[in-house]
C-alpha cells in the first residue's frame, strides 16, 4: 500500500481500520516478547533475541506456528532483566539464550509454563512465573504502562489495534470546551513536577484571544536520577501524540512541539517514526479524520540542560535560542513559545489524557486520592531489592511501595530514606514511610513529587552526601541569570564540601538555611527557588548527622572518603579473594581461604571491597 | 579530523532556514563530526543570516555540544542519583586513572574521551559505563569494566 491511500478519511474509517487489523492479529502466531529497554539490554536480551529466532528457524516453526517477534519497551523489571512475556500471565525473569529451546518445546509449543526462569522469594524461596504472583507486578497497577508490555513502539497497527487514537473520535465529536471540562472533573494533574491543574491551564490558553496557539510535550527529563518519561515515550509514542492531539483540539491549536533530551537517541527516534505514521495514516497533518482540524507535531531534541525543562527556558530552547528561564510573572499560556498562548504538559500528562476521554472522569477517579486521582509512573531505584519502572496508584504509602513492589532494601541493610522529587525535591525519613505518595503530602513533608524519581536509600547511605550531589549538580546547571542561584549554589556546594571533608565548623548548617532562605525568596526561576529542598530536608531529619561530620568529623554512614577507614574483620571474612581482585589499588592481600587485610597506606577508601564482599567483612569506621 | 565543507552544507540544507533550527543543526554536526566545528559555526552564520557570537553563545550554552574534538569513543559514567549511591565517583576516579585523563577529556591517542552523564536509564544497573551509544556495562565490579573497556580500539 503507499503512503497516500493509508490514510483515514473518517472517524469511521478509523474504526474499520481497527477492526480489520484486530481481526488479522487474532489469527497471528503466539507471540513472544522480549523486552528491549536499555537494561535489560545491557543485560543481554539482544542474545536472547537472537536465539529465539535460531530457533525458530531451526526448528523449522516458521510453516506450523510462526512466532511473531517483538522487541518491546521496558517491563519494568529492570533488575530482574531480560524479562520475558507472551501476552498472558506467564513472565520469565534473567532469561538466557540456553533457556531458550526449552522456553520454545515447554511454553510456547505446549502451554507450559516452566516455574525454575520465575521470581524467586527471597524469604520464602518459593518460585513463581506470573505477573500475578510476583509481589513486584502484583501490587502495581498499570495504567500507563500496561501497554508497554505488548506493543511494538514502532508498530502504529499494534496501538490501533488496541484501541489506539479511540479518543479521537469522542474528542472531536464534542466541543473542545466540554473536552476541558472532563479533563477538569477527573482532576488531572501535572505529572512533570508541579502537579499543576491540566484543566485550569488548558482553560486559560483557550480564554486567549489568538489566532495561533501551542502545545508542547515535556520530553527533557531532567531528574538526574529518573527514566520514566523516556520509557514510555520509547515503549508506547502513541499514546503521547494521542494525548497532544486531544490537547490541541481542546485549546485549538494547530501547532506542536516534542521536545526530547538528546541523550535519548532511542525515544527521539522512536517519537520520529511515530509522528511520520501517524501523519501517514492521516491522524496528524491537515484534516485529521476527515474533520476538517489540522494538527502537525515537530520534535526538538533539547541540548542536555536541567534548566531546558523549565517552561519559559523550553521555549526560549525551541525557538533555536539560549535556554535561559525568564520572570515567572509572565503565563506561559499567555505568552509561551514565540510569546503566543502555549500549554505545556510533560509526557507521562499527556498520556493519561487519551484514558480519561475514552473512560470518564468517573472512571479516571476511581484510582488515585480525591486531591491527586490517577497513578503515577515512578523509576524506583537505589538499595532497594527490585528496581526499575513501576506505576502505582497515587495514594500508595512510600512503605508499600519500598517494600511490598521495591521488595525491601538490598543485603539486609536498613531502610533510612528515600529521596522524592530529584534536584528539585528532599529526602523523607523511615519514620514517615506511612505517608501517602501524592501531591500535597509529598510537599507538606519538605520534598515533593517531582517527576518521579525515587531513590531508596539504606544505612550506608550518607545524607550530607545526597545533599552535596543535588547542589553540586544544581551548581553545574544554574544557568547564572540570577545572583542568588549563581552565587549562593557554589557557596552552598563549598560549604557542604567542608562538612563532608572534615573542615566542618559550628554555624554551617545555620548558614546553610541562611542562604535557602535566599534562594527561595529570591531566584528567578524554579531551579533556584526549589534548590534548598534537597538541603532543608535532610537539615531537618537528619540533623545529627551533619552534627556527627562537623563535631566528631565522623561519617556514621561511611561513605565521606576523608572520614572514614575500612577494615576486615578476620572473623567474618572466608578469604574468598573477590575483594583482592577488585580493589583498583591492589592493596588488599591475603592467602585463598585465610582472612585479607587492607594496606591503609594506599587505600583510597573506594568502597568497593565493601560493595563486593558477599560475608559482610568489610567494616568502615 | 578532515572536515569535508560539503558535508557541513548537506546538514544545513536538512531544515529551514530559520533561527529555530540552529540547535538542530549543531546537533546533527556533533552526531556527525563529534564536536561542532568552527567552520560549521561560520556557515550557519552566512546561510541562516545569524550573528556567530549568537551561534557562538548556543553552542557553549547546551552540554550536548563540544567545540572541541572528541575521541574515537565516549566513555561515559553515569553520576545520576542511584549511580552517584552506588560508588560512581570513585568509578569515574578509577577509570580516568586508566586512560590517565580527567572527566571532559580526551585521552592523547585519540581512543577515548572520558565524560560523566546524568542517567543513562538503567539505574538497575548501578553503577553504569556507556561506551558509545549502545555498549553499557555494570560498573559495580571496576576491574571488570576496565577490562572491557580495553577491548575498545
Ligand atoms: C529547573 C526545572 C526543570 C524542570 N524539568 C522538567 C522536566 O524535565 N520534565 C518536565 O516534564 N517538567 C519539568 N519541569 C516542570 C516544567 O516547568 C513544567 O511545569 C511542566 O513541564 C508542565 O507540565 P505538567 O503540568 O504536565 O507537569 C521543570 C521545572 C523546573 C523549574
Ligand atoms: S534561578 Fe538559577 S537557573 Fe533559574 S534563572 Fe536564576 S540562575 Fe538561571
Ligand atoms: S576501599 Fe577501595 S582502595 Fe580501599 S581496600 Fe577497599 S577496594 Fe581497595
Ligand atoms: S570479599 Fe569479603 S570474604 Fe572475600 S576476601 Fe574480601 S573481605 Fe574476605
Ligand atoms: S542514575 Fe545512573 S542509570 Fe540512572
Amino acid at each position: 500500500m503507499t503512503m497516500e491511500n493509508r490514510k483515514l478519511q473518517s472517524v469511521a474509517a478509523l474504526e474499520s481500520y481497527r477492526t480489520k487489523i484486530a481481526e488479522s492479529q487474532k489469527n497471528e502466531y503466539p507471540v513472544i516478547y522480549v523486552c528491549g529497554g536499555t537494561p535489560c539490554l545491557a543485560k543481554g536480551s539482544r542474545a536472547v533475541t537472537e536465539a529465539f529466532k535460531k530457533e525458530i528457524e531451526s526448528q523449522g516453526l516458521a510453516c506450523k506456528v510462526e512466532l511473531r517477534h517483538k522487541v518491546t519497551g521496558c517491563q519494568g523489571f529492570c533488575s530482574k532483566g531480560p524479562v520475558v512475556s507472551f501476552g498472558n500471565d506467564t513472565v520469565y525473569l534473567e532469561v538466557k539464550p540456553e533457556h531458550v529451546p526449552e522456553i520454545i518445546e515447554k511454553t510456547v509449543k505446549n502451554a507450559q509454563v516452566i516455574e525454575s526462569l520465575g521470581y524467586k522469594d527471597p524469604q520464602t524461596k518459593k518460585r513463581a512465573a506470573s505477573f500475578q504472583g510476583i509481589p513486584f507486578y502484583a501490587h502495581q497497577k498499570g495504567m500507563i504502562l500496561k501497554d508497554l508490555r505488548e506493543i511494538d513502539p514502532l508498530e502504529i497497527d499494534d496501538y490501533i489495534a488496541r484501541g489506539g487514537y479511540a479518543s479521537l473520535a469522542k474528542a472531536f465529536a464534542m466541543d473542545p470546551e466540554k473536552v476541558i471540562d472532563l479533563v477538569d472533573q477527573s482532576g488531572l494533574r501535572g505529572r512533570g513536577g508541579g502537579g499543576f491543574p491540566a484543566g485550569t491551564k488548558w482553560r486559560s490558553c483557550r480564554a486567549i484571544d489568538s489566532e495561533v496557539r501551542y502545545v508542547l510535550c515535556n520530553g527533557d527529563e531532567g531528574d538526574p536520577g529518573a527514566f520514566m518519561d523516556r520509557s514510555i515515550m520509547e515503549g508506547n509514542p502513541h499514546a503521547v501524540i494521542e494525548g497532544m492531539i486531544v490537547g490541541a483540539w481542546a485549546v485549538g491549536a494547530h501547532h506542536g512541539y516534542a521536545y526530547i533530551r538528546d541523550e535519548y537517541p532511542l525515544a527521539v527516534k522512536v517519537m520520529k517514526k511515530a509522528v511520520e505514521d501517524a501523519a501517514a495514516m492521516g491522524l496528524l497533518g491537515r484534516n485529521i479524520l476527515g474533520t476538517g482540524f489540522d494538527f502537525d507535531i515537530k520534535i526538538t531534541r533539547g541540548g542536555g540542560a536541567f534548566v531546558c525543562g523549565e517552561s519559559s527556558a523550553l521555549m526560549r530552547s525551541i525557538e533555536g535560542k539560549v535556554g535561559e528561564p525568564r520572570a515567572k510573572y509572565i503565563r506561559s499560556v499567555e505568552k509561551g513559545l514565540y510569546d503566543l498562548p502555549t500549554v505545556l504538559n510533560n509526557v507521562e500528562t499527556w498520556t493519561n489524557v487519551p484514558l480519561i476521554v475514552n473512560n470518564g472522569p468517573k472512571w479516571y477517579r476511581q484510582t488515585g486520592t480525591q486531591g491527586s486521582p490517577g497513578t503515577k509512573v515512578f523509576s524506583l531505584a537505589g538499595k532497594a531489592v527490585n528496581t526499575g519502572l513501576v506505576e502505582v496508584p497515587m495514594g500508595t504509602t512510600i512503605r508499600e511501595l519500598v517494600e511490598k513492589v521495591g521488595g525491601g532494601i538490598r543485603s539486609g541493610r536498613k531502610f533510612k530514606a528515600v529521596q522524592t522529587g530529584g534536584p528539585s525535591g528532599g529526602c523523607i525519613p523511615e519514620s514517615l514511610a506511612d505517608l501517602p505518595i501524592d501531591f500535597d503530602s509529598l510537599s507538606k513533608a519538605g520534598s515533593m513529587m517531582g517527576s518521579g524519581g525515587i531513590i531508596v536509600m539504606d544505612e550506608a547511605t550518607c545524607m550530607v552526601d545526597v545533599a552535596k550531589y543535588f547542589i553540586s549538580f544544581l551548581a553545574e546547571e544554574s544557568c547564572g541569570k540570577c545572583s542568588p542561584c549563581r552565587d549562593g549554589l557554589p557557596r552552598m556546594k563549598q560549604i557542604l564540601t567542608d562538612i563532608t571533608e572534615g573542615r566542618g565548623k559550628e554555624g554551617d548548617i545555620e548558614l546553610l538555611e541562611e542562604l535557602c532562605d535566599v534562594l527561595s525568596y529570591g531566584a528567578l526561576c524554579g531551579l533556584g527557588s526549589s534548590a534548598p529542598n534537597p538541603v532543608l530536608s535532610t537539615i531537618k531529619y537528619f540533623r545529627e548527622e551533619y552534627e556527627a561530620h562537623i563535631r566528631d568529623k565522623r561519617c556514621p554512614a561511611g561513605v565521606c572518603r576523608n572520614l572514614v577507614t575500612f577494615h576486615i574483620d578476620a572473623d567474618a571474612c572466608t578469604g574468598c579473594t573477590l575483594c583482592a581482585k577488585q580493589c583498583p589499588q591492589e592493596c588488599i592481600t591475603g592467602e585463598r581461604k585465610q582472612a585479607h587485610v587492607i594496606d591503609q597506606s594506599r587505600c583510597i577508601k573506594c568502597g568497593v571491597c565493601r560493595d563486593v564482599c558477599k560475608f559482610d567483612a568489610v567494616r568502615v569506621e | 579530523m578532515e572536515i569535508d565543507i560539503r558535508k557541513i552544507d548537506e546538514i544545513i540544507e536538512r531544515y529551514d532556514k530559520s533561527e529555530e533550527s540552529l540547535l538542530a543543526i549543531l546537533q546533527d554536526f556533533q552526531h556527525t563530526f563529534r564536536y561542532v566545528p568552527e567552520q560549521g559555526m561560520k556557515r550557519i552564520s552566512e546561510v541562516l543570516d545569524i550573528p556567530e557570537s549568537k551561534i557562538y553563545g548556543v553552542g557553549t550554552f547546551y552540554k550536548a555540544l563540544s567545540l572541541k574534538p572528541v575521541g574515537r569513543h565516549t566513555c561515559k559514567v553515569c553520576t545520576g542519583t542511584a549511580c552517584h549511591l552506588k560508588g560512581a565517583h570513585t568509578l569515574t576516579d578509577i577509570i580516568g586513572k586508566e586512560l590517565d585523563v580527567e572527566p571532559g577529556e580526551t585521552t592523547r591517542d585519540g581512543r577515548f574521551t572520558l565524560q560523566t552523564v546524568n542517567c543513562v536509564g538503567a539505574c538497575a544497573l548501578a553503577p553504569v559505563v556507556m561506551v558509545d551509544d549502545d555498549d553499557y556495562y555494570e560498573g559495580s565490579s571496576p576491574q571488570d569494566v576496565l577490562k572491557n573497556l580495553r577491548k575498545y580500539k
